[in-house]
């Protein structure tokens, strides 16, 4: 089922990769498409971490609002960096997600933001470096982990 | 309408120039490489983002357009990548960050 959908994924983006639609290139496209999916499979590839459809159904409504976050940090950024008000601070949080790929989106959720780093992470506790104590507030309200533990969907 | 798509290609390719420019300024003002990697994340997310917005208004509906889409989305997967290896790279090396710590940090 899942190499199905691998499958499906890869032939999409071949066909809209390539542009060209004769027979001969289309087959080139399944054959080498499928030939992908043999590989994955053998390398055990295909589970949810590789491929985690998990996040589909709630993925459009999450980068929505990750875009207006992305959006409104840089715009703080910017003007730290301007004013020169630079207060960097150190601290851990905890993240509440349960699969490892949510963890990692999570993670990236607030390196992807700018002003704040994940600089490191040990099992579910995250080294989040801030560049101000604002930035360090909107992470630490835990609103953005409560985001993802959403999105992720097995709580 | 071909007006108004030039207007709006302007006006993201300039959003996206000024914070490409403040990021370079931050990149050489902040104290330590972790604040600069702040920096760099704005580069990398406004610039590019912004970038690719005014590439699309100019190329309207077509296969160049979902190229140009793809090409965020890469980005948009891979920068935090590189971000947090830059920052997990100076942690191993026992770089302590500059500024106040809160609580026990790893």
């Amino acid at each position: 089922m899942k190499s199905l959908i691998l499958f499906f994924i890869l032939l999409c983006l071949w066909l809209l990769m390539s542009g060209y639609y004769s027979i001969l290139l289309i087959s080139l496209g399944i054959i080498s498409c499928a030939f992908c999916v043999l590989v994955a499979n053998r390398g055990k590839l295909i589970d949810d971490e590789g491929l985690p459809i998990f996040f589909i159904p709630r993925l459009l409504n999450y980068l929505i609002w990750l875009f207006k976050e992305i959006l409104k940090s840089n715009l703080s950024t910017a003007k730290v960096i301007i004013n020169g008000k630079v207060e960097p601070e150190t601290f851990t949080v905890k993240a509440s997600q349960v699969t490892e790929v949510a963890k990692v989106t999570y993670a990236n959720s607030i390196t992807l933001t700018p002003g704040t780093v994940t600089t490191k992470m040990h099992k579910d506790v995250f080294e989040v470096h801030a560049l101000n104590a604002d930035f360090g507030n909107d992470i630490r309200t835990n609103e953005m982990d409560r985001k993802v533990t959403w999105l992720e969907g097995k709580k | 309408m071909v007006l108004i798509f030039d207007i709006f290609t302007g006006i993201c390719f300039f959003i996206g120039s000024l914070s490409i420019i403040i990021g370079a300024c931050g990149l050489i003002k902040l104290p330590d490489v972790f604040s600069r990697i702040h920096a760099a994340g704005m580069i990398d997310t406004g610039g590019t983002a912004f970038f690719i917005l005014g590439m699309v208004f100019q190329t309207g509906w077509s296969l160049v357009t979902v190229k140009l889409i793809l090409i965020g989305v890469f980005i948009f997967f891979t920068s935090p990548v590189t971000s947090h290896v830059t920052a997990n790279l100076a942690r191993q090396k026992d770089i302590v960050p500059v500024g106040k710590k809160i609580g026990k940090i790893l």
